[in-house]
């Protein structure tokens, strides 16, 4: 059961792991403001969650996995709407999603 | 396993540093700010438990919080410059 | 495996100040400012200092941020051009040089045999079980051995807070134009969705802050990280809200009152040791028990501090976005 446990976690890291560097990668390489904005939302969301509930697996039923749901809660509960936040802010400023770089003015 | 998954975050919060020092627009650097903060996060709760010190993750809770702040405050600033903008246009026409 | 974390940590930290140095924008310079505080923050939790990663989380990346954002509202945005000259470069580098070859003297970090581990830091980590029992080394010698200079740290702080107001004043009241531009101190009042969530956690986020506040004695905490954790949540309703209403739910007499009460309380802690027997500061004889005569003392003071930290947090605050009309 304990190995159950181990290896269901491990995996959850890496794929976590994996998420989180492909978040990265696109953020970098994607051509425009809004499309950076879905690879670095989608990907931190679901990266946060299976990291801390790899974690949480390991931690088993303690304080620290309470620690752990509010972290996850609280980001949950925030990502999104700074994600919002940020694309509202944006295309309140006059930059339109679909364009080039070079066609929405750089500051 | 930790160590495959802090290196992971390592290696985005590079990357999405070279999008905050490099992004055209200015909500690029806002987003990879943002980014960085969510993984900063996740780097504290991974390394708290490599450290077998989970009464650390109090650190990762005020962090998760205090991002949150931080990019409501940008915006904010954000909103008040392009309302003067508007007004001083509109002052001067 | 850890070396190796810090020195990417490190390297990314000297990537960020030569981008901040670099820039002629001031708004990146800021957000470059806030990751150099989240690096930061992540090499002290690496080096195993976990009050101070919390201390720079709380004040540098989210209140430091937020203080130079209402700064720049008020001035432009690029930096004026200075053209000192090439020549200034050559003795900077010079004089850098010359201190990195001093540090090379200096004990490698951690080393047993280094002489700031043989004198007094024994002394402190044998003595704290005995003399003050509480699991936090840190803040037995933050509150009760090196007592004394967590009080000049606060003086600075109200010093700061109370320059702050000299210099800037606060212009509410009679000063204020009665007619506003409806976008001007509304804060983010059309943008439902943040201000729905941010209502739902200001309440968790002073939770937080007051459970890090008693907790100090047990884990990373105290009074400084409190005190910024509740700013940063009256921070966040003054943001959402606007200047207004976060003014109607803690005025500006409150928050003066918050400022001088910390300290005075402090002072009064040290002066009842004074007048029950002790020396100034002396916590042993506040109770029967002078093991929890200290535990008393130190609760008392890390609450003075919080609350001194917290009120001139919201006062420089304050006087930065009152000062923010058209």
């Amino acid at each position: 059961m304990a190995l159950v446990i181990d290896l269901l976690s491990w995996s959850l890291l890496s794929i976590g792991g994996i998420f989180i560097l492909i978040g990265g990668i696109g953020v970098l390489r994607l051509p425009e403001f809004y499309t950076r904005m879905h690879a670095a939302s989608l990907t931190d969301s679901m990266g946060t969650i299976l990291i801390l509930v790899g974690i949480m697996l390991q931690s088993g039923a303690s304080l620290a996995t309470i620690k752990l749901i509010a972290i996850l809660v609280f980001m949950l509960l925030t990502g999104p709407t700074a994600t919002y936040a940020l694309a509202n802010a944006a295309l309140l400023s006059g930059m339109k999603p679909g364009g080039s770089a070079a066609a929405n003015g750089e500051d | 396993m930790y160590y495959a998954a802090s290196i992971a975050i390592l290696v985005t919060m590079a990357l999405a540093l070279t999008r905050a020092m490099a992004g055209p627009s200015v909500y690029d650097r806002v987003l990879a700010v943002n980014m960085l903060g969510t993984k900063t996060v996740l780097l504290l709760s991974v390394i708290a438990f490599l450290y077998g010190r989970p009464d650390f993750l109090d650190l990762a809770l005020a962090y998760a919080l205090i991002n949150f702040i931080g990019v409501l405050a940008v915006l904010k600033f954000f909103q008040n410059a392009a309302a003067r903008s508007a007004v001083n246009k509109s002052a001067e026409n | 495996m850890m070396v190796l974390f810090s020195v990417f940590l490190l390297t990314l930290l000297v990537i960020t100040a030569i981008a901040i140095i670099r820039t002629t924008d001031l708004f990146v310079a800021v957000m470059l400012t806030g990751i150099f505080s989240l690096l930061m923050a992540s090499v002290f939790f690496i080096l195993d200092a976990a009050d101070v990663a919390l201390t720079e989380a709380a004040v540098g990346a989210g209140i430091s941020t937020v203080l130079f954002l209402g700064a720049l509202a008020l001035t432009g945005h690029n930096e004026r051009s200075l053209r000192p000259g090439r020549w200034l470069a050559v003795p900077v580098v010079v004089a850098a040089a010359l201190i990195v070859y001093a540090t090379f003297d200096n004990p490698r970090l951690g080393d047993p045999e280094a002489p700031v581990h043989q004198h007094v830091a024994p002394w402190y980590l044998e003595q704290t079980p005995e003399l003050i029992d509480i699991p936090n080394v840190v803040t037995a010698i933050l509150g009760s051995f090196r007592g004394y200079d967590t009080l000049g740290e606060v003086f600075v702080v109200l010093t700061a807070a109370i320059g702050v107001m000299m210099l800037l004043g606060t212009r509410h009241g009679s000063a204020a134009s009665p007619v506003r531009p409806a976008s001007a101190s509304n804060g983010l009042r059309h943008h439902l969705i943040p201000r729905v969530l941010g209502r739902l956690l200001i309440p968790f986020i002073v939770l937080f802050g007051l459970y890090v506040q008693f907790h100090g004695e047990y884990g990373p905490g105290g009074g400084f990280q409190a005190g910024a954790l509740v700013a940063a949540a009256i921070i966040l309703y003054a943001l959402l809200e606007g200047e207004g209403p976060a003014l109607t739910v803690v005025p500006l007499s409150t928050i003066a009152a918050m400022m001088a009460g910390g300290a005075l309380l402090y002072v009064l802690v040290g002066l009842a040791g004074i007048v029950l027997g002790g020396n100034f500061l002396d916590y042993s004889v506040l109770l029967s028990n002078p093991v929890s005569g200290q535990h008393l003392g130190i609760l008392l003071i890390e609450l003075g501090v919080g609350v001194t930290v917290c009120g001139c947090l919201l006062s420089i605050f304050h006087a930065f976005a009152a000062r923010d009309i058209h």
